[in-house]
Formats: C-alpha cells, structure tokens, sequence
C-alpha cells in the first residue's frame, strides 16, 4: 500500500504547429502511471496552452513507485482522425521517495518526441505522498540513496562501507519483437525507452533490497549499464558501493577530521553475502574466457624467460589465473588463501592489520568497491590493476530471458578479479567497473580495478569507538606515500618487479612504478604536474561466425593487453613519470578488427624512484641504421627533457647517502630492441649501468620498430595554457577558479581502404584521438589557463568500416600565478571534505541569472528584489536555525510554505540507518517557477564537485534514455546534424528534471551509451543515448565558515515566482 | 578515409563570435575556413587546418540550430536547448539583426515583397554583401515590418520589446519599417550621396513630428502613418506663396535679419522667393501619396540643389532656415503658426541633416 502519487499539469508553451489550416494546435494531456491513466481538457487553438488541471491523483504500491517512470504524453485533438501525438515526457519519481532529496518536482520539461526531437515545453508538478512501510518481507526499498559520484558524496559522511552490491535483469528487446515489423519506428522506439525507463528503476529497486539487508543505507559509485545484445535480450545491470552515510549538517564546516572517526554504524549483519546461491555455472557453451594479465602493468622480466618469447599470453598471467581458476571457483569463499604465507614473513603490523581486514572481508562474496576517492586513510595499500576479460557468445545461452547465464558469467569474472587480487597480497580491489563490448553474437566481458589493502575500520561492526590512537597503530606509514608500498611480500613477489625504499619514507619497500584505476588519492605527494597518456591499438581480424570468431578474439586479447601495456610504459617513462591513475582499458570488437585504448593520468609520485630513460638498441654497431637509431635516440632524450620541463617534474635530489636505506641505482633503463637474436650482445654494451639484467625488453618486430618509435613521439603535449588528465583533478593543480565548460563530442571515422594493414590502422586510430584533443584544446582556448579533467574516451566499432569516439570532459579554469608555488607544500587538498579552498570565484552563477531575470524588460519586476531581500533576510536567519534546518534553502521553503507529510511512523528501533522523514525536508515548493521567465542555469560535470561552490544537498540520481530517430538524415543538416542536435537535446533534458527537482547543478555526469547506426542511402539515422549523473544543490563557496549567505539566485528567483503566467 | 560525423556540444553553448560574424555575413564554411587562417587564429593555439574546419562546422551548425530561435528572440531567453548566458543572447541577437548600410540603402523605401526579394542578387552583385546575406537582412526587414503592422503604441519601443534590440538598432529598424510603409523614394540619382544615417534621422523626426503618434499615444499604426489631419492643414501653408504681399513680407523679414552675417546673402536674397516656394509647395502637395514618396527627392531639388550651386555652406543654410522659419512667426495675417511650426521644425532638421556632398 503505501504512497500517493500526485500530478498536476500546468501549462505548455513552445508547441509546435499540429494544424496547418490555422497555424495552431488544440493540445490536451494524458498522464499516466502503470495503468492509470488521466486525461486533461483540451485547450483549443493556442500554442501555450494553460490547462492549470486539477490534482491527478494514483494511487499505488511503493514498488511500482521504485519501478515505474510518470509518464506524460501531450496530444493534438482532432475531432475527425485519431489525435496526434506531439511528445511525451518520462518523469522519474525516485528522488521523491527519498526523503533527503527532493520534495516536489516541478518545472518546465522538454516535451520529447523520438522522432521530431524536442516540441515545445510543459510544466508539471509531482508530490508524492509515501506511507512508510515497515514490512519485512517488501519488495520495495525507497528511502535508499543512490549516487554515481565514486566518492562518500559531499555533504555526508560514511559510518561504514558494506561492499560491493550487483544486480541484472533481462528482457527481451522491443525492437526485436515479432510486431516491430508492423509497429511504426515511434511506437518501437517508445516501447524501447519504456521499457529501460522500467528495467532500470527494477534494478535500483532490487539493488536497494540488497543495501538494506547488508544495513546500509545508500549505494555509492552506481555504475548502470546496457547491454543491447540484439536478438537476445536487452540487459540492463549495475554495480555499486553500499554504504551506511551520515548527513553532515551543514552549518559545521565538514572537515575531513570528523572522517577520521566513523560514528555509531548501524547493527546490521553485513555477513549476509548478496544473494548468489545455486546459480551454478552449468554453461557448456562457454567459451573459454580468456583473462587479460593481472599484474600486466609490470615489466616482463627478461631473466625469467630469457629469450623473452612473442609475448605468450600465458606468461603474464599464469601464475595467478591458473591457480585461482582451480582453487577459487571449487570453493568460492576461502577466504584469503594464499594471504596466510605472505603474512608470515611480512611486517608484524602488516600481519596484523591484515589479519583485522581479514574478518571484516573475508565473508564477502567479492570484495570489490566502486569507489575511486576514498576517506582519508582507508586505503592502506595499493597493489595494482588487476583485470579480466571473457569473450561469450550470445546466441548459445539457454534461456535468453531469464539473467541465470549473465549473472553466471559476470560471477565467473568477479572470481577472477579476486584471485588476481589476492595473488597480489590483496584482499580488496578499488576503483572497480565492468564493460562490455558487443558485435552481432560476441561479446566481451571485461573487469578492472585496483588490487588494494584497506582498513577495516570501515567496514566493521562496532568500529565506532576506534580513536585515533588506534588509527595511529594500524596505519604506521605516513599517508602521504603509505598507499604505494607493497601490500606483497618482498621474497614472495607475484611477479618480478624492481623494489626499492620509499623515497618518502625510507621505511617501506616500494615498487618503481603503480599503475591504478583510482584516483589520485588527496594525500598523495606529487612532483610536478601529471597529464593524460593514452595508449591506442587496432588489430585487425578475420571475419568469422561464432566459436571460430570468438575463439579468434579471446586469442587476440592478451596480445592487445600486452601491447598496450607497453604503449602505456613507454609513454610513461617518456613523460619521465612513474605512476598512471584512473587507468580505464576499453578494448571493443568490430566485424573485423579490436580496438584497444587504454586512458590514464600519468604523475611523478615523490615516494617512487625516478623512472629511467628509453634507449635504442640497433641490430649491430657498425649497421648503416646506426646514425638513424642515435638521432631517434636523441629525439627521445630531447622530449624526455622537454616533458620534465612542461610538466614541472624536477624530483628532489635525494640524499643518497642515506644511512641504512639501500637505494638501488635510480635509473632503470627499458629499452626497445630492435631484434631479440642479437640484443644479448648489445646489451652490455649499451646498458653498462645495470649490473643484472633487470630492465624489461620489449620484443618487436623489425618492421614495427621504427612506427611504433614514431607513434610514441607523435602524442603531442597540450598546448600551453593547457593541460589534460582522466581522473577528477589534475595533480598538482589546486586553484581552480569557476570557469566550467562539459561537452560531449562525437567523431565517425569512415576507412574507405580495404587493405589495410595493422600498422595503417594504427596510425588513423591515433591521428583520430590526437586529433580530437587538438580540436578540443582550440576550441576552449578562451579558458586558458585551463585544465582537460576527466576526459572519457570511449571507442567503438559501429560497422565494418567505422571508428566511433565518445568524449565527454569539462574544461576547469585555475588561477595560474598559485598553481606556481602552491603544489610543493601543499599537495592536492581535494578532500572528501568540503573545503577545496577557493581563492577566487567571479560571481558567475548569480550574476548570470540576475541578468538572466533583468534581460526582457517587460517581464515579471520586482522579482530580484524580493528574491535578494529574502536571501539576505535568511542568512541573517541563519544562524540561529543552523542547527534545525539543514539548508538555508529549506529554510526558506519552510517559510513560504510548510506542509507537513503525513508519514506514518511507527517503530523507530529498526536498525534502518536512514533518518526518517521529518516533515520539514519534505516541505514544499508549491511556489516555484512556472512564471516561465528565467530559465534556471545548470552546470554539469563529470566529478564529483564544482570548483568555488560547495554542494548542500543531493537530489537523487538522475538516469536517462533517449532515443531518436530520423527517416530525413539530409534535411536535419546530414549525421553530424542530427547527432549534434540530439545531444543538445540530451542536456536540455538533463538540465529541466535537475531543475524541476530544485537544482542547479549535475556532478558525476557521464555518457555511459551512446550507440550510432545511419544508413545514408535510405536518409535514415538512429541513435540512442544513456547518461547519469547527480543532481544537486550548490552554493558558492564564500568564506572559510561557509555561510551560504550568497547563493544561485536562480534558484531564488525562480522560488518567488508566482504561478499567475 | 573521412571523419563522417563529427559534433562537438558544450553544456553552455559555445560560439566564437569571430566565426558568428563570418557566417551572418554569409561565407561558406570554406571561404570561412580562409579568412580564419589568413587572421592567424592557427598559431594561436597549434591549431591545424583540420582543426579549423572542424571547428567552423561545428559553430556553422550551432548558429543555423539557433538561427530558428532568433527569428523570435524573444523565445531565446525561454528555450531549454541551448544554455547560453544572457550577455551572450543579447550579442547573438544585436548581431544577428545588424545589416550592412550598403545593403539596407538599396532596399530602403522599397516594397518589402517576394518581387523585392526576387531582385536580391542584383542588389549582392552591385553592394558585395553576399546574397545570403542579403537575403538574412531582407527576411529580418520583413520580420520585423509583420510584427509591429499590427502592435498598438510607440515604433521604436514595439520593436525593442519584440526583438530585444538595443536602442540604437531599434532607431534603425523603426526607420527601415517607416520608409517601408510610406515607400519613400531613396533610389533615384539625386539621392544617392545620402547615407541609410542621413534617412534614419529624417524617418526620426517624421515617426516623431508628422505621425498620428506625435498626437495620439494609443492608436494602430500611429508611428508608421503620417497624420492624415496634419498633411490636410498643410495646405493652408500655401497662402505664405500665394499672397504676394505676405511674401515680400516674408523676404524682407528675412533679408533684414540675414544682411551682414553671410557671404551667401546675395544669393539668398535673389533665391528667396524660389526656395519658399519650394518648401511650401512640397507642404501643400503631401496630401497625395506620390508626393509623399517623393518627399526627399523634391527637397533636394527644390532646396538643397539650388542652395549647393550657390555655395551655401552649413552655417549659412543654418541661418536662412532658422530666420526663415521664425520671420513667419511676425507676418501678422500668417495665422497657421502651429502647423508652420510642426512642418519647419522636421524640414530644419532633415534638410540640417541632409546637406552635406
């Protein structure tokens, strides 16, 4: 039983022309919700309708509530045919049903047609009105707070981390039903988008059930997908952190002090492990998954295979694939197995801090996190990436409806993920994702994270009493470089690697390079600047069907990795750095070729020793190449220098002498062999440094030698003014000013030559990045100085002969005269507190909007000055109240209006960690804007913050999917045209639920889909898009107290408007 | 091998104004491409030729996805497709409705017609303004004349209102429109050293002088129809030519006030009686249509051609027009002081703003 959902349509404007004869449109509204369904008046011969209708009134079970998207569709009578539809509009009520997010949604939507695009606007208005509903057995979980941000979100604090929660649901694809063949493309097209609206509000309800019997009581990192598997289904399925967060209140500056002492975590079992049992892997049909090198991201050691053979996929990987294939998947929870060895000869401390994670972690199916940014000192150590890939076939599963098969082959993953973890001394893996790349019947599964010790602190019961002398004890190395030493045993290594002492510290062994997923922990201390290294990679392949293809490419895949790895290498020593951060490895299939790139954020991490220089070696002294290989050499030395120089990376000269610290020598060479035969000779000549051979050799081939130097010294660094990384900030950067510019761009890249070679491919596919980053560097020249955060590239191959690129990114502008001196003492203040400290803030989002109000003069007057005098009056207010309510914006509602809910508390004893509703979040905006004139600013971003501003409230997830079709590609301005506009219409939708919600901001934005298919000879085109991100409230970072005195006026102007249009 | 689609879209629009400027003025995205090299934008920011196309189809494509939303600016503050800040949507629009004076002196006074809109090529050809160009211009024209035909109140202030101008342009529309209703002659020979800034001051002072708004607030096409009542009182004027008596009173008034001060006086003095006739005759013929469309051509040669053969200099024709109206106040039997007064006062001005090479 228990909620009543409330809707009201207010008015349209923007409607398009419906009929010819008069120029006008006879527009009413049908709004429904499961099968229900209302209808308003028609409002007759008016392109702004006002219906101003009655309440609508459903109600319905809480499920439905979780699962079922508001729909509006907005008609054209016609008395004689069947009415016309114009568009609709998907409304997702989620965020009402949490009580700490939004109370009301209301504002102007985009009314969306897959055919036409956007037509015109409509103003809604939804309540709900929830019962709470205290019955073990529900199937329902409102009240669970999701985020796609990939840390403890802003303003909250996390009690206790419970791990990793997954969940998939499958259905059979509406644009492969029997009557797609006599339904028009519309009426597919929004049965499709129904459908995933239903599908996924299912799985964040199903997700919720497992969050709130493991005890927590929000999901962190959600990370949502689809899988459009064509004639087998559709799958959509997400993954996330469960956690137990408490509300900082937001008068107390959040500090990152009060994470150092996790507070009452709520009783809940956490050892009740999701909900896996008896799915046994019973598939025959599988194939055999082939896994990518866990600890690839080392140097291949040339002494343990001594003529290092064509990179055999098995090598990398064998010592932790094979074992953990037997051990792990007889018996799924035995714990930390080899753990135990290890732990014997390491440190006392390390034994026994691992021997307290371990009862915290070892009941946990899969200790795996979503997270990428982590409270100060819950990471201990970090191992490295680990990764798996699996290649399957679609066409072979039993029961296509039915998830059984893909929860199976996820779960096999999952294992391996874990056991290359644990292969590496680690008990947990961070920064985890799953992808997948999909072509006709194959498809890719792929896994990475970064194999990690945390401290379990987090994530036990009864941790709330641990002071910081216990801290203290557990974490005995500085968390400035505690992250990067060993969590392996020094004479048990997983794979031979160059250790060393901490530079930092002296204390611990550390390797000479880290490769992760995460980001750049906030403690970290960084030389220099970091930036954005890529590697690219194109394999051609033969096309086939079924076992032989996908035996074909699962044999490719190490190879790829492989290769990739050591793009990724030599970049890195290129740029004189030692650590990549956010490391993200997509590796999509086509018909006939992969294409593999891997992203990253390259830094000169200060605890790890200086990386070495490339060197050349020729095939024999006296050769005629000779000359040739010394003017390559030299070109490398030269960037070498040059990079140093761009990026700021003069290490401190350590003192060597060190007394009792044995520091190895600093420079390790890696070197390009041209040929293997006779490198054994050149080695001593060329390489007298090295005593042992412990450089790792690349094996090339001949021919590649010269392209693949050549393609190394291509990567052109950013302008200047300019610098570019992955991951949510860039090192060494911290004075980040307002200026905030998110885009999506798109590139189709058409290959007319049909021989080409891998070599030929290669270079298109890197030309085509570059060639993207230089259009967006030009393109935001206006912002310079300015840094390219988050840049997401995502590949793939929409047809035979296509190359699609995906970016999305935000430009950030920073203060250059303090980015200068600051980094040295400081490193990146980037906490999960709320206190980036902001020098500078031009007052952007104000003075746009009070322009924004100012501008038509006609229009409304005296709103900025209520809305100013309001402002201030309640930050004069605010003090006193500070305590009572949350947010000065709340405040204010609950000035202007007041309605309690009607929740029905009963029990209060549960161990539901949530606050219970209390009346005044729930306070209502019944005033809002529909006065229709300023239309409210809303910033994106893909991090989890905006520069200058300071987050007071998230509203919920936001989760969209469009499709759009067109059968007049020619007219729209051709495929870069309708693409063009379809993304513009994507933000517009975007920005008008965040501001129907009451917000004025997304973080955490991303693109997770976005599938082209054209045919140009029928003028023909479709895309489907999907993207997530966080909306929320924020408000400008004024002074060092934080009041939020000054905020998006926006927001309060559109809060004065009155409804009379 | 081709980049087949390639879009870039920023969650605030981006536009480079540089680019905004070179598709209003209606280059191709090649010829735009040129330009842009040739202003040195490359070395800029390591830019490549690649890059700079990319980039200028980019903007060309944003700019004809807002071109629809300009047409109505008024919809550009309201819309969700575009976030773009409010300085930022003046400018679009400023620009957008901005046209060349070259182009606009060739269609003032015309008939604002498909016939008009037929002969735009000539009109590219002879001014080089690029016919797209001409032809954003014209429809703006048109757009605009549709819009205020049927607003009640001031001209200038509709056209603000609707069209979110700047003060400036909007003094310039209204002139365009006003022109355009009343068919003013602009073309002929004779007229062809004015400037489209000579005829907007003029069109100022009629919209603000002679209209049935200079009298009445509230009525339809009150800034855009002369004032019927004013132009049949004109006629009256007539008796300042017809009386001789009044006339040689006249001269002499004016030929007493004007000896001494002006190396012109001679010729003013043997003029007098041509030139008043002149300006009187052109009041009493208003009444008809035609003469209204005629109404700068007879000014120039009926006043200012002759006084320009006869070396007046500015400051001499200053001075006769100033004496000359303001002699009419003393003639005793001249009673028609008031409308005397509302016809001199825009003939001052326009005549003022008018005799120039």
């Amino acid at each position: 039983m228990p909620g009543k959902l409330k809707a009201k349509i207010v008015a349209g404007r923007h409607l398009p022309v419906m009929d010819r004869a008069s120029d006008l449109t006879d527009a009413f509204v049908e709004v429904k919700f499961g099968n229900t369904t209302f209808k308003t008046d028609v409002f007759p011969k008016s392109l702004n309708p006002q219906w101003n209708s009655e309440w609508f009134k459903f109600e319905v079970d809480d499920e439905d509530l979780q699962d079922e998207p508001l729909q509006v569709t907005v008609l054209d009578h016609d008395t004689y045919s069947a009415n016309d539809a114009i568009g609709k509009v998907y409304i997702d009520i989620d965020p009402l049903l949490c009580t700490e997010a939004a109370s009301v949604i209301s504002g102007w939507f985009p009314i969306y047609d897959t055919i036409h695009g956007i037509r015109g606007e409509i103003n809604v208005l939804v309540k709900v009105e929830l019962f709470n509903d205290l019955n073990r057995f529900r199937q329902s979980s409102c009240g669970v707070k999701f985020f796609c941000t990939t840390s403890i979100p802003r303003c909250y604090r996390a009690a206790m981390v419970h791990g990793f929660v997954e969940e998939l649901v499958v259905n059979e694809d509406p644009e492969y039903q029997w009557i797609d063949r006599i339904r028009t493309p519309r009426a597919s097209n929004e049965a499709r988008q129904r459908l995933i609206s239903l599908m996924s509000g299912e799985l964040q309800r199903k997700i919720g059930l497992k969050v709130l019997e493991m005890g927590g009581n929000a999901v962190v990192g959600y990370l949502q997908c689809f899988d459009l598997e064509g004639e087998s289904g559709l799958v959509v399925r997400a993954i996330g952190t469960a956690c137990t967060l408490d509300k900082l209140s937001s008068g107390s500056a959040p500090n990152t002090n009060t994470h150092t002492h996790p507070n009452t975590a709520p009783a809940s079992n956490a050892c009740n492990s999701p909900s896996k049992d008896g799915k046994e892997p019973v598939f025959g049909e599988d194939l055999l998954s082939s896994s990518g090198p866990p600890t690839p991201f080392r140097a291949l050691p040339t002494s343990s295979s001594s003529p290092p053979p064509p990179f055999s996929p098995s090598k990398p990987c064998s010592r932790q694939s094979s074992s953990s294939d037997t051990d792990l998947s007889l018996t799924p929870k035995t714990g930390m197995g080899s753990g135990g060895s290890v732990g014997k000869e390491a440190g006392p401390l390390k034994t026994l801090l691992r021997q307290q994670t371990q009862t915290a972690l070892e009941q946990r199916e899969f200790p795996f996190f979503t997270l990428t940014s982590f409270p100060p000192g819950f990471l201990v150590h970090v191992g490295g990436v680990v990764s798996a890939r699996s290649v399957k076939l679609l066409d072979r599963i039993h029961n296509p409806d039915e998830p059984e098969t893909r929860d199976a082959w996820w779960e096999e993953i999952r294992q391996e993920i874990k056991s290359h973890a644990k292969a590496l001394g680690c008990h947990a893996v961070v920064g985890y994702s799953e992808s997948t790349s999909i072509c006709e019947e194959v498809c890719i599964l792929s896994a990475s994270g970064t194999a990690s010790i945390l401290n379990p602190r987090f994530m036990r019961e009864g941790c709330l009493d641990i002071g910081i002398a216990d801290h203290r004890f557990e974490e005995p190395s500085p968390p400035s470089c505690g992250f990067c030493h060993i969590p392996y045993d020094e004479l048990n290594m997983p794979f031979p690697a160059q250790l060393t002492y901490c530079y930092h510290c002296r204390r611990q062994k550390v390797p000479d390079v880290l490769f992760t997923t995460i980001d750049l922990p906030s403690e970290a201390s960084v030389t220099g600047k970091g930036c954005l290294i890529q590697a690219r990679l194109c394999r051609l392949k033969k096309k086939a069907q079924g076992e032989v293809n996908a035996t074909a490419i699962s044999n490719m895949l190490p190879f790829m990795e492989y290769e990739l790895h050591t793009q990724l290498m030599n970049k890195l020593k290129l740029r004189s750095m030692n650590a990549l951060f956010g490391l993200h490895i997509q590796i999509s299939v086509g018909e006939n070729m992969l294409l593999g790139l891997a992203s990253a954020t390259g830094v000169y991490l200060t605890a790890l020793p200086a990386p070495g220089g490339i060197q050349i070696a020729g095939k024999t002294p006296g050769d005629l190449s000779n000359d040739h290989i010394s003017t390559i050499q030299k070109r490398i030395n030269d960037t070498i220098a040059k990079n140093k120089e761009l990026y700021q990376i003069n290490p401190p000269e350590l003192n060597e002498e060190l007394v009792g610290s044995p520091i190895p020598e600093p420079r390790h060479r890696s070197r390009l062999f041209r040929s293997h035969s006779e490198s054994s000779d050149e080695v001593s000549e060329l390489d007298l440094s090295h005593g042992k051979k412990d450089a790792f050799v690349l094996e090339i081939d001949d021919t590649d030698a010269v392209e693949d130097i050549h393609s190394l010294l291509i990567d052109a660094p950013p302008p200047s003014g300019f610098y570019s990384c992955n991951t949510e900030v860039m090192p060494g950067i911290n004075t980040w000013t307002s200026g905030v510019q998110m885009f999506t761009s798109v590139r189709v890249f058409r290959l007319s030559n049909a021989n080409l070679t891998n070599q030929g491919l290669n270079k298109i596919f890197t030309d085509l990045c570059e060639n993207l980053l230089k259009s967006f560097y030009f393109k935001l020249r206006s912002m310079i100085p300015c840094c390219l955060c988050h840049l997401n590239f995502t590949v793939a191959v929409p047809e035979d002969e296509l190359i699609q690129v995906a970016v999305t990114a935000v430009a950030m502008t920073f203060d250059k005269d303090q980015t200068q001196e600051k980094p040295a003492e400081k490193p990146i203040t980037k906490g999960s507190g709320d206190t980036e400290e902001q020098l500078q803030f031009s007052m952007e989002l104000c003075a746009d909007s009070s322009l924004a109000n100012s501008q038509p003069p006609s229009k409304i007057s005296g709103v900025p000055e209520s809305s100013n005098i309001s402002s201030r009056a309640a930050s004069v207010d605010y003090g006193s109240f500070a305590d009572r309510c949350s947010t000065w914006l709340e405040l204010l509602r609950l000035k202007a209006h007041t309605i309690r809910r009607g929740s029905v508390k009963t029990i209060s004893s549960l161990e539901r960690s949530s606050p219970l509703p209390d009346g005044r979040s729930r306070s209502l905006r019944s005033t809002r804007s529909f006065g229709g004139t300023s239309v409210t600013v809303v910033k994106m971003t893909p991090l989890s913050f905006l520069p200058g501003t300071r987050i007071i409230k998230y509203l919920g997830i936001i989760n969209m999917f469009f499709i759009r079709e067109t059968t007049s590609l020619r007219e729209e301005g051709g495929v870069s045209g309708f693409l063009h506009s379809f993304i513009a219409e994507v933000f517009a939708m975007v920005r008008a639920h965040v501001a129907a919600l009451g917000g004025n901001a997304v973080v955490s934005y991303s693109m997770k889909e976005c599938v082209f298919m054209e045919n140009p000879n029928k003028n023909q085109a479709q895309c489907l898009i999907n993207v997530s991100g966080d909306a929320v409230i924020c408000v400008r970072e004024s002074d060092p107290e934080a009041t939020p005195s000054m905020t998006n006026s926006a927001q309060s102007c559109s809060s004065e408007t009155d409804t009379a249009t | 091998m081709a980049v087949e689609l390639d879009v870039f879209v920023g969650n605030t629009t981006i536009m480079d104004e540089e680019v905004y400027k070179l598709w209003l003025d209606g280059y191709t995205v090649n010829d735009a491409v040129k330009v842009r090299m040739e202003g040195g934008v490359m070395e800029e920011c390591e830019a490549s030729a690649d890059v700079l196309l990319s980039d200028t189809m980019d903007q060309y494509r944003t700019f004809q996805m807002c071109e629809r939303l300009l047409h109505s600016p008024a919809k550009l503050a309201n819309q969700l497709l575009f976030q773009i800040t409010p300085h930022r949507q003046a400018v679009l629009i400023e620009r957008y409705y901005a046209f060349d004076d070259a182009f606009v002196r060739e269609v003032l006074g015309k008939k604002l017609s498909k016939g008009t809109k037929k002969d735009l090529d000539d009109i590219s050809a002879k001014t080089s303004v690029t016919l797209k160009s001409c032809r954003r211009q014209f429809d703006n024209f048109k757009r605009v004349f549709k819009v205020v035909e049927e607003l009640k109140g001031p001209l200038v202030e509709n056209i603000r209102q609707h069209f979110l101008l700047s003060d400036k342009l909007g003094r310039d529309y209204a002139a365009i429109v006003f022109f355009a209703n009343n068919r003013f002659e602009t073309g002929k020979r004779k007229l062809q050293y004015l400037t489209f800034q000579d005829f907007a001051f003029c069109a100022g002072q009629l919209i603000n002088n002679w209209t049935v708004g200079a009298v009445d607030h509230m009525v339809e096409d009150m800034d855009v129809d002369l004032d019927k009542e004013f132009l049949q009182e004109l006629k009256e004027l007539k008796i300042l030519i017809t009386d001789k008596d009044l006339l040689d009173q006249h001269k002499s008034l004016v030929c007493t006030a004007l000896r001494g001060k002006t190396k012109a006086f001679n010729e003013m003095e043997a003029n007098f009686k041509n030139l008043s006739r002149g300006l009187v005759n052109i009041a009493a013929k208003l009444t008809n249509t035609k003469d209204v469309r005629d109404f700068f051509i007879d000014l120039v040669e009926k006043f200012i051609e002759p006084c320009r053969s006869d070396r007046w200099t500015a400051a001499d024709m200053r001075l006769y027009l100033t004496h000359y109206t303001n002699s009419a106040h003393i003639l005793d039997t001249f009673k028609h002081q008031v409308v005397w007064d509302r016809y001199m006062g825009v003939i001052k001005s326009c005549i003022f703003k008018m005799y120039h090479d």
